[in-house]
């Protein structure tokens, strides 16, 4: 499995245009997709290791959810975009295809506050329970004291 | 004929403009009146004092009891961040704070001073808070390294303390990012300067002997 089989089967098999940058495929899906393409990148690109998932604040433009899997044997990397619409939260789950997202989701819902759909338990991951807000957001007030410790 | 460049007349700073120092004035927390002096063992020093010769028992234990507290300070363990290795070796052999009598103590019930030594998280501030409430009074704090002192380089991240002193009252900073153990025993030995002045008896006897 070399990347340009890989960006082939991709392009096959859902109609789009995957970027080949050395090893890297990078492929931009639509959120309706989103979970038939991680199968199909387990399940027939052999992608088994979940490297990491997270998520870009584009302001106006919405959120940009994006996860890095590898299959590791052919030391192929594939790299998978999703943008959701402007002001939507809710992406599907990933959990189902690799066990290994359900933290990253989690922080990933912490930082972000993006609502993964499916998700067996979404809490916070790191900041405490009582929480306001997501702090990687571009519109988090980061300098603004809360009392009794902010 | 030489040009001179002209000179740039800059103001000098104004503290009171830096809204970081604002913010300090604001939400510092400062060691609480009832903390500086019992009113109880005040009102038995002022019996005393009036007792002919008192006025020499009241100084003198006053002395030889902030003579005890400044030479047997035991700081708690208590390490957050890079900061406490630092504070480590201030405790290990080769700078060696046991000379002056602290002696780093595992349990906050038998301490007397907290180093704050390193970055104090929002997530970390309620437990910090809670040592501090379970060691004894008198009790100090001394606040070791930039984070500690005011955010540091995390001040205008989401998730940091914006100084240890918004959560307990900070004795002695000790700057530095982080500090050598060198500072921080220096800091240490203003702290016992400060202890050795310590009042618990009340301000009376001090202030009448100055008349």
């Amino acid at each position: 499995m070399t990347p340009a089989d890989a960006a082939t089967r991709i392009r096959d098999r859902f109609g789009i245009e995957p970027v080949v940058d050395g090893s890297t495929v990078t492929a931009v899906v639509p959120p309706e997709r989103w979970q038939e393409v991680g199968r199909v990148a387990r399940e027939e690109l052999g992608c088994l290791y979940f490297n990491w998932l997270s998520a870009v604040d584009w302001k106006a433009d919405g959120l940009e959810v994006l996860c890095r899997v590898e299959n590791l044997d052919a030391g192929l990397v594939l790299v998978l975009r999703t943008r959701l619409a402007p002001g939507a939260e809710r992406c599907p789950t990933l959990t189902g295809v690799w066990r290994g997202a359900d933290w990253m989701e989690r922080e990933c819902y912490d930082m972000f506050g993006v609502v993964f759909e499916g998700h067996p338990d979404l809490r916070r991951m790191l900041l405490p329970e009582d929480w306001e807000g997501h702090p990687l957001r571009k519109d988090y007030a980061v300098d603004t004291p809360h009392l009794p410790y902010r | 004929m030489e040009v001179k460049p002209p000179v740039p007349q800059i103001p000098p700073p104004v503290w009171s403009d830096f809204k970081d120092l604002q913010e300090w004035e604001k939400y510092h927390q400062e060691r609480a009146d009832a903390d500086k002096t019992s009113a109880a063992l005040a009102s038995i020093a002022d019996a005393v004092h009036h007792l002919p010769g008192g006025w020499i028992l009241v100084t003198s234990t006053e002395k030889i009891f902030n003579w005890a507290r400044s030479s047997s300070i035991w700081p708690v363990t208590f390490g957050l961040a890079c900061c406490a290795i630092e504070m480590m070796a201030t405790f290990a052999s080769r700078f060696d704070v046991e000379r002056f009598g602290m002696v780093p103590w595992a349990s906050p019930r038998h301490s007397d001073l907290m180093i704050v030594s390193g970055t104090v998280t929002i997530k970390m501030a309620p437990m910090l808070r809670r040592i501090y409430d379970q060691m004894p009074d008198p009790k100090w704090v001394v606040s070791m390294g930039s984070c500690a002192n005011s955010g540091g380089p995390f001040r205008h991240g989401y998730h940091v303390v914006k100084g240890v002193d918004r959560v307990v009252p900070v004795d002695v900073y000790v700057p530095g990012c982080p500090p050598t153990p060198d500072s921080l025993m220096y800091g240490l030995l203003k702290l016992q300067e400060k202890v050795a002045e310590f009042q618990r008896t009340g301000t009376r006897a001090t202030a009448e002997i100055t008349e």
